[in-house]
């Protein structure tokens, strides 16, 4: 275990105003449908007591969604070039999506180019299904990973 | 002897420290019931407590005198004699030498001390207090509850014995005290401490007093907690809030004269200080000891205070609005502001020579003055200006509307500068400046600043009068040139504000609001026709007016218009001003009732009505024009549309109507003395219908209903006696419905009156609502005839008539005619009626007026609903059964599936239950005097249950089955969930049953989704809970199927709930489920609705964590 904090000062962003949705619960669209276009991301950072969005690791312009092929990608952005909770983050974010999205989504989870040391490896393992599973297993990381999601189902 | 022992048994008990707290207590109790009822004396209490007050155990002993202190304590009521009270006295001031058993001896002291009769402590003991005090104790090297304790106990010697701070001379008293209080920090003890400050600078308020030599050492030590930082959350036992410090704090600082060369610099100091709160609350405390202080001490800091208030109020003020036209003048929510004008405002009533002298001279507000004129319009003042310009307003408001004497020295200074900005002439020569020349000159020279300074000083001076009424007679008897000033001034304005809303100035929006708001303060100032000319009053209003009548298009300035003329209307009906009210019903009363009937003008009717109804409620006398105007209008209106034919004031006239019941009604509610006009109202609409011609060709469904509401609306705000007026006039043309004989058996041969005529249905319809509207008491003649009537035409299907026969039958006195007149009327009778009717087209109707008759029974409570029942369930199983029965044709497109299409009979006799037990805003409410009696719904809730409950087990047919349902449901959805969850037990599976039958059919959404909130209900009350346990595997079994539920959002939404509410149950009873639900939520997931997804992530993850 690394002593200390990997990022022990993160700049802290305010929270980006979220996309306006039309409200419409009428009864006239009742069987209209409302695609899936947007994920509610209230996920706390492994490290500090923000969300994930406030550190601006995830945004909502770095989600991509599909809906009628089924499809999502979510590139994030680890604050530090270095930083070992990139695999955690992206494990959460994974878990997250599993729970939230009907099954016939395929997800793709990614660093964002660049930005972090060791992006090919960590991208590998975060859709790697047989290690996210074997990963699941750890009652340590699944404890972890659900103190990170508990904000997002308040 | 017993008792004795017993006694002894408690002590031992008390003073054991390896006893449970709750032991101790329960002795201390029981020593001290023992005491009260005089079965053991103190004496010998003591006497038997001896080896334990003067053991040389320190615990034990500590124990023991604790034991006497909080015995004494507990007794403050039991009379001593003044012997023991100086011997238990002498005792504890001892023992304040005791350091280790020193709260028994700190508890005991008080007791004794704040005893108030029957046994008090002598002035001399109470010395001896203080001097021990002085002497022994180190009060802030105790614990926290000790010192509050000792601070208590100083609290209660300085309130009862306030000589001892000058008997205690060997050791100085108010050194110890100060000592005690130095660097508390406990926030209970620090109230007690800024109290016990107060008390000791109060006892001695003399310069020359015992404390005078101290004030310093005294502020220096309270000064350090100002201003009070204290952010603990209220939950943690303490019950002191930062308001409360401060608040004593202030106290504190206002006791004394003493403290004003410390306190107002220190004050000052804290005012510029970054912290809102710290602003706030040396802007409260300077204010709080102005008032103490005194003018003499306060005029020293003048200067300083009058700077740092400046500058406060320039940094905290509100942020001037973009556009002059888009501000809310008195949004003055902030809390600085507010508390800064507030002590200007103190300042200057406190003296009002020096500080308004300072205003007056003040660098800023004439560089500001010097400034304001260059600029033409608001827009193009700089925004740091802007702000400087509102504040600036405001202070001059403020300060010349605080005294009189203020306003006169403001307006002799400011006034004519403001004047020579505008290049208005103050020359008392030409005081009117009305040739056309001048102003050409005037409308160029405008600039945005003066205008608006001097809308603010002149609206000080209205304000001023407002609050002192006696200034009249000052303006009138004594000419002060500031009277003279504002009279010529006052003419040129309202000149220069009516050229701004002239049709061909282009003038910007700003002007025109400002324009609107100078006129409008204008038009209010005091002094009769001193200061504003009749003449110029009503130009002002006519201006007003012709905004409001021509401006529509921009909404606010109509509104702020529309806003200033109710408001001085308002004005002038406070301040009895005859001529002006005279003047004002003239020019804008009767212009806007003119309105209703002339086309001349292209406001929407809408906002006509808005105005209208604005301007009639500032006051009665207003409301009585319009009313009668209105009325005017309507009964015209009647006649050209019944008579001649005219349909297309209909619309129109439903119009005025529906205004009439819900803005001028409601408003004749409130206000003594309308009744009449609802009166006269009523008769001039029945003389209409009397005068109508016996063939009447128009029928216009929405007229109809406007009159009807606005009928018994009318007739339920009278009181009994002009009820019974109107109900005597409106009998007369019902009499000629009456007067054909229509005796019920041979109903069937009546057939020529199955089409009523035009005119008939209206007199019928009117009649019907003025009897809804009726009150108990209210007497009706001939009653017989008319319930007779109501019957028959609500066979006919009816459902006013029938409405106001449940009203009848819900009213009348139970004693005289009620029960006679059900008699004659059977119900199966009457049913058979409708049943052997060959045409049916007003079948539904019928069903649904019997519903509204069982609903005036069951209001009241009487026994016949139950027959009402019986025969609705017979028409719902009958016609529900089988569809050979005559039916309404169901159009094609209209049924979708066979099974879809319900017997219409059927479907109305099961909502008719929906009638029995809703509340309506029709008829049968408190408004219309409805009888109500107490608990109705759960009484009906109890006799329905097992009659639906035995229907829904045995009805044959799915369809009838499924109509019991609906009925249950509205029933159920209807009743209070207090009675409900009485019977959750047995509710549960029929509510389940109900909502998986009610899921096969589309049409069966509403009743299936009020069920299943019924449900979400027992869900999450606690008793409802266990039933609910019980029944966990059905329960989930339906809601998992309700998720897929296509035909409303709302359903599928509140069963994911239900079920994320179920996943608290106990484990045992839902881990079973779990596979179960999970499967079912993860197909919501891919609901349609984002609501349903969002809900259906919660639940899935709820019962995922169960595991």
């Amino acid at each position: 275990m690394v002593s200390g904090l990997i990022n022990a000062n993160p700049v802290v962003y305010e929270k980006k105003e979220r996309r306006q949705r039309p409200a419409s619960i009428s009864d006239a669209d009742e069987y209209s449908a409302e695609a899936i276009d947007q994920l509610e991301v209230d996920i706390k950072d492994p490290e500090h007591p923000y969300s994930l969005e406030e550190l601006k690791v995830i945004s909502e312009d770095a989600i991509e969604v599909d809906d009628r092929r089924s499809y999502v990608r979510v590139t994030f952005t680890p604050t530090v070039e270095h930083c070992s909770m990139a695999t955690v983050i992206g494990l959460c974010l994974r878990v997250k999506l599993m729970r939230s999205l009907p099954s016939r989504y395929k997800v793709d989870i990614r660093v964002a180019p660049g930005t972090h040391a060791t992006e090919a490896a960590v991208n590998k393992q975060l859709n790697d299904k047989e290690r996210i599973a074997a990963a699941l297993e750890n009652p340590n990381l699944v404890d972890m990973v659900d103190e990170c999601l508990a904000p997002s189902y308040a | 002897m017993a008792e004795a022992s017993q006694f002894n048994r408690h002590i031992e008990s008390y003073v054991d420290v390896s006893r449970s707290s709750a032991q101790q207590g329960a002795s201390l109790d029981a020593i001290i019931s023992l005491l009260k009822n005089d079965v053991v004396t103190i004496a010998l209490l003591v006497r038997d407590m001896d080896m334990y007050l003067t053991t040389a155990d320190n615990v034990i002993r500590a124990r023991g005198i604790l034991l006497l202190g909080e015995t004494l304590m507990q007794l403050h009521s039991k009379p001593l004699e003044n012997s023991t009270v100086h011997s238990l006295i002498t005792f504890f001031t001892d023992r304040l030498a005791d350091w280790r058993a020193l709260r028994g001896a700190v508890v005991g002291c008080l007791a004794l001390i704040r005893r108030k009769s029957f046994g008090v402590v002598s002035a001399d003991d109470a010395v001896a207090v203080a001097r021990s005090y002085v002497q022994h104790l180190q009060v802030q090297s105790l614990a926290q509850h000790d010192r509050k304790l000792c601070f208590e106990l100083l609290e209660c010697l300085l309130e009862r014995h306030s000589h001892v701070v000058t008997s205690v001379q060997d050791h100085d008293f108010v050194y110890g005290i100060l000592a005690a209080i130095d660097g508390e920090k406990d926030p209970q003890c620090l109230m007690l401490t800024f109290h016990i400050v107060e008390l000791l600078v109060k006892a001695y308020p003399h310069s020359s007093g015992p404390v005078s030599s101290y004030i310093s050492d005294i502020f220096s030590i309270l000064g350090c907690y100002f201003p009070i930082h204290f952010t603990h959350p209220t939950t943690e036992g303490t019950d002191v809030t930062k308001d409360d410090l401060s608040t004593a704090l202030m106290m504190a600082f206002a006791a004394t004269p003493l403290f004003e060369p410390f306190a107002v610099p220190l004050l000052l100091e804290k005012l510029s200080s970054s912290l809102p709160s710290a602003k706030v609350d040396s802007l409260k405390s300077l204010n709080y000891c102005a008032t103490k202080y005194g003018t003499d001490r306060m005029g020293k800091h003048a200067k300083a205070i009058w700077s740092s208030l400046k500058d406060t109020i320039y940094a905290t003020g509100p942020e001037p609005p973009s556009s002059f036209s888009l501000d809310s003048q008195d949004a003055m929510e902030n809390e600085i502001p507010t508390e800064a004008f507030g002590l200007l405002e103190k300042m200057i009533s406190l003296d009002n020579g020096p500080f308004v002298s300072l205003i007056t001279s003040d660098e800023d507000i004439n560089t500001v003055f010097n400034t304001i004129s260059s600029y033409n319009s608001y827009d193009k003042i700089p925004l740091h200006n802007k702000r400087r310009l509102l504040v600036i307003g405001h202070i001059l408001y403020v300060s010349a509307q605080s005294s009189v004497s203020s306003c006169q020295k403001i307006v002799e200074c400011f006034l004519p500068r403001l004047m020579e900005g505008l290049e208005l002439s103050l020359d008392s020569t030409s005081s009117h400046l009305c040739n056309s020349n001048e102003n050409g000159v005037l409308s160029r020279r405008t600039n945005f600043g003066s205008l608006y300074l001097s809308i603010e000083l002149l609206k000080a001076c209205r304000d001023l009068r407002i609050s002192k009424e006696d200034l009249v007679c000052r303006i009138n008897s004594q000419n002060d040139t500031w009277c003279c000033l504002l009279q010529r001034v006052c003419g040129p304005l309202s000149e220069t504000f009516s050229s701004f809303l002239e049709k061909n100035e282009p003038a910007n929006d700003d002007y025109l609001c400002l324009a609107v708001k100078g006129l409008q303060v204008l038009a209010l100032l005091p002094g009769g026709n001193l200061l504003i000319s009749n003449s110029t009053f009503e130009v002002i209003l006519g201006k007003l007016v012709s905004v409001v009548l021509e401006d529509f298009n921009k909404i606010y300035l109509w509104r702020l218009a529309l806003k200033a003329l109710v408001d001085i209307g308002r004005f002038i009906e406070n301040f009895d001003e005859v001529d002006k009210e005279m003047r004002y019903i003239n020019v804008v009363v009767e212009k806007f009732a003119h309105l209703v009937s002339s086309t001349e003008f292209d406001l929407p009717l809408r906002l006509k009505l808005e105005a209208l109804s604005n301007v009639g409620r500032s006051s009665l006398k207003y409301m009585i024009q319009i009313l009668l105007k209105l009325e005017e209008v309507i009964t015209t209106n009647l006649i050209a549309i019944y008579v001649e034919g005219n349909i297309t004031l209909a619309k129109t006239t439903s119009q005025l109507l529906e205004c009439y019941s819900t803005e001028l009604i409601p408003w004749m509610q409130n206000n003594e003395g309308s009744e009449e006009m609802l009166l006269r109202f009523a008769d001039s609409i029945w003389k209409t219908i009397e005068s109508l011609p016996l063939t009447v060709c128009v029928n216009n469904k929405e007229l109809l209903d406007a009159m009807i509401k606005v009928m018994k609306l009318a007739v339920a705000c009278c009181g009994v006696e002009s009820q019974n007026l109107i109900v005597n006039k409106a009998y007369s043309p019902f009499s000629s419905i009456i007067s054909f004989p229509i005796p019920l058996e041979e109903f069937k041969l009546t057939q020529e009156i199955d089409k009523l005529s035009n005119r008939d249905d209206l007199v019928l319809s009117l009649f019907a609502s003025v009897v809804i509207g009726l009150h108990p008491q209210a007497e009706v003649p001939n009653l017989r005839s008319i319930a007779h009537v109501f019957r028959v035409f609500f066979l006919k299907g009816n459902v006013i008539a029938a409405q106001a026969y449940g009203s009848m039958v819900n009213k009348l006195n139970p004693k005289s005619s009620v029960t006679e007149t059900l008699e004659v009327f059977t119900l199966e009778q009457a049913i058979d009626m409708i049943f052997s009717k060959d045409s049916l087209d007003s079948f539904d109707d019928a069903i649904t007026g019997l519903a509204w008759i069982g609903k005036g029974l069951l209001m009241r409570g009487h026994e016949r609903v139950k027959d009402i029942v019986m025969l609705l369930l017979k028409c719902l199983l009958e016609y529900g059964k089988t569809s050979s029965l005559p039916l309404k044709q169901y159009s094609s497109d209209n049924c979708l599936e066979a099974n879809e299409c319900f017997p219409s009979v059927a479907e109305s006799a099961a909502d008719a239950f929906q009638i029995l037990v809703r509340d309506s805003d029709l008829c049968l409410n408190r408004e219309f005097h409805a009888m109500v009696r107490p608990l109705y719904k759960q009484r009906f809730f109890s006799i329905m249950m097992p009659l639906l409950e035995s229907l829904i087990v045995n009805s044959e047919s799915p369809l009838s089955r499924c109509l019991v349902y609906r009925a249950f449901g509205h029933v159920i959805s209807e009743t209070p969930l207090v009675a409900i969850l009485n019977d959750a037990k047995k509710l549960v599976s029929l509510l389940v049953n109900g909502m998986s039958m009610l899921s096969n059919y589309a049409s069966e959404k509403d009743g299936l989704y009020s069920l299943l909130l019924v449900l979400s209900g027992i869900l999450t009350d606690n008793t409802g809970q266990e039933a609910v346990i019980e029944n966990a595997h059905i329960i989930v079994n339906c809601l998992v199927q309700l998720i897929g539920y296509p035909h409303r959002m709302l359903v599928r939404e509140t069963a994911i709930q239900c079920l994320t509410a179920m996943s608290q149950l106990p484990y045992t009873k839902i881990y079973p489920r779990r596979i179960q639900v999970l499967q079912a939520v993860s197909k919501a997931l891919d609901d349609p609705k984002r609501v349903v997804r969002q809900e259906a992530v919660k639940c899935r993850q709820a019962w995922a964590s169960i595991a």
